[in-house]
């Protein structure tokens, strides 16, 4: 063992973490759904928790778990361009709002994939997740958007 | 971003009430000062004086297992039994107490010392008679000392053989209030 950290108490890792995993799920889904998803992925890593030999890259292990659990959500919710989570950011001002006179002259599967990039700054896992696609599919899903955008001269 | 005080509870009872936890604990005041308490599926596993629960964190998580969380529902019912007991409305613990990480001597001893009545005291030495093991009268006097359920298991209710209080984990002048409570000094 030596220098690898020991795997603290869970109190511990939960007051550690907990903000950090709540930031994150408050900035890819609506408030409520999130604080769901917070109890969630601190159920889910208290059941694996005695499974886990260290206390080594915690952060990343616990932001997997929630992570995987916003995908799930998206999947289930399914989100299309009319069909926009809610997202507050903690300024009040959605991000994603900047978008759409920009986003308005796409054709719905592009518009969702450049809104869920630049406005919500998903990764294409979680936007391929959300229109139940391909991460690759995804990706040239908002570049073809961001194409049409500057062919049309808008962005 | 801080998690608010409602999701944080919430996310704890589920914890508790999921039966997720091999640990639950929670600070409980008293009128001796500030306890920590917890417990195990299998009952009160800890009762003692502190103002710092975060350092009995790790030993707790050594002997039981890792998955420790502050719960306040899962040590409901032992707050409410010591609120009583301070109050001078119980006599008995009506809980089950988990000794298991002690060794064998230990908790023949605790189990020993749990027969104590209320309002009695007894002295190391009968207390190792008791416990098969006559002549470790002084073994018996570093198990108190140990006794990581305080008040629940009465360790105060035992006192040296001419009568003088010796000695006491919470302090000497917790042990005689405890004793005043109980009306064993007057």
């Amino acid at each position: 063992m030596g220098d690898v950290p020991q795997l603290p108490p869970f109190e511990r890792f939960y007051r550690d973490h907990g903000s950090a995993v709540l930031a994150f799920l408050r900035r890819r889904l609506p408030r409520e759904t999130a604080d769901d998803v917070f109890q969630e992925t601190f159920l889910r890593a208290l059941r694996a928790y005695d499974r886990l030999e260290h206390g080594e890259h915690l952060r990343a292990w616990v932001l997997t778990i929630a992570g995987r659990l916003v995908i799930d959500q998206r999947r289930r919710t399914r989100p299309t361009s009319h069909d926009l989570p809610e997202v507050a950011w903690e300024d009040g001002r959605p991000a994603y709002a900047q978008l759409e006179h920009l986003a308005a002259a796409l054709p719905p599967t592009e518009r969702a994939a450049v809104v869920l990039r630049y406005g919500y700054d998903l990764d294409y896992d979680d936007i391929g997740g959300a229109l139940g696609s391909s991460a690759e599919a995804a990706r040239q899903a908002a570049s073809a958007g961001v194409r049409r955008l500057r062919r049309e001269g808008i962005a | 971003m801080t998690v608010t005080p409602e999701l944080d509870d919430r996310f704890r009872s589920a914890a508790a009430g999921e039966g997720l936890l091999d640990v639950a604990f929670d600070a409980v005041e008293s009128p001796i000062g500030p306890l920590l308490v917890a417990t195990t599926a299998r009952g009160v596993c800890r009762v003692a004086f502190t103002t710092d629960p975060e350092a009995h964190l790790d030993a707790l998580a050594r002997a039981f297992g890792p998955r420790v969380l502050r719960a306040g529902t899962a040590v409901e019912s032992v707050r409410r039994q010591l609120d009583e007991y301070f109050a001078g409305a119980r006599r008995d613990f009506d809980v089950d107490v988990d000794t298991r990480p002690l060794p064998s001597f230990a908790r023949r001893v605790l189990a020993e010392l749990a027969r104590v009545p209320f309002g009695e005291t007894t002295t190391y030495g009968t207390l190792a008679a008791r416990a098969e093991a006559p002549r470790a009268a002084r073994a018996v006097g570093s198990v108190m000392n140990r006794n990581p359920i305080a008040i629940v298991l009465p360790c105060h209710r035992v006192v040296g053989a001419d009568g003088s209080l010796t000695g006491y984990a919470g302090g000497l002048d917790v042990k005689e209030r405890l004793l005043r409570l109980e009306g064993v000094l007057l």
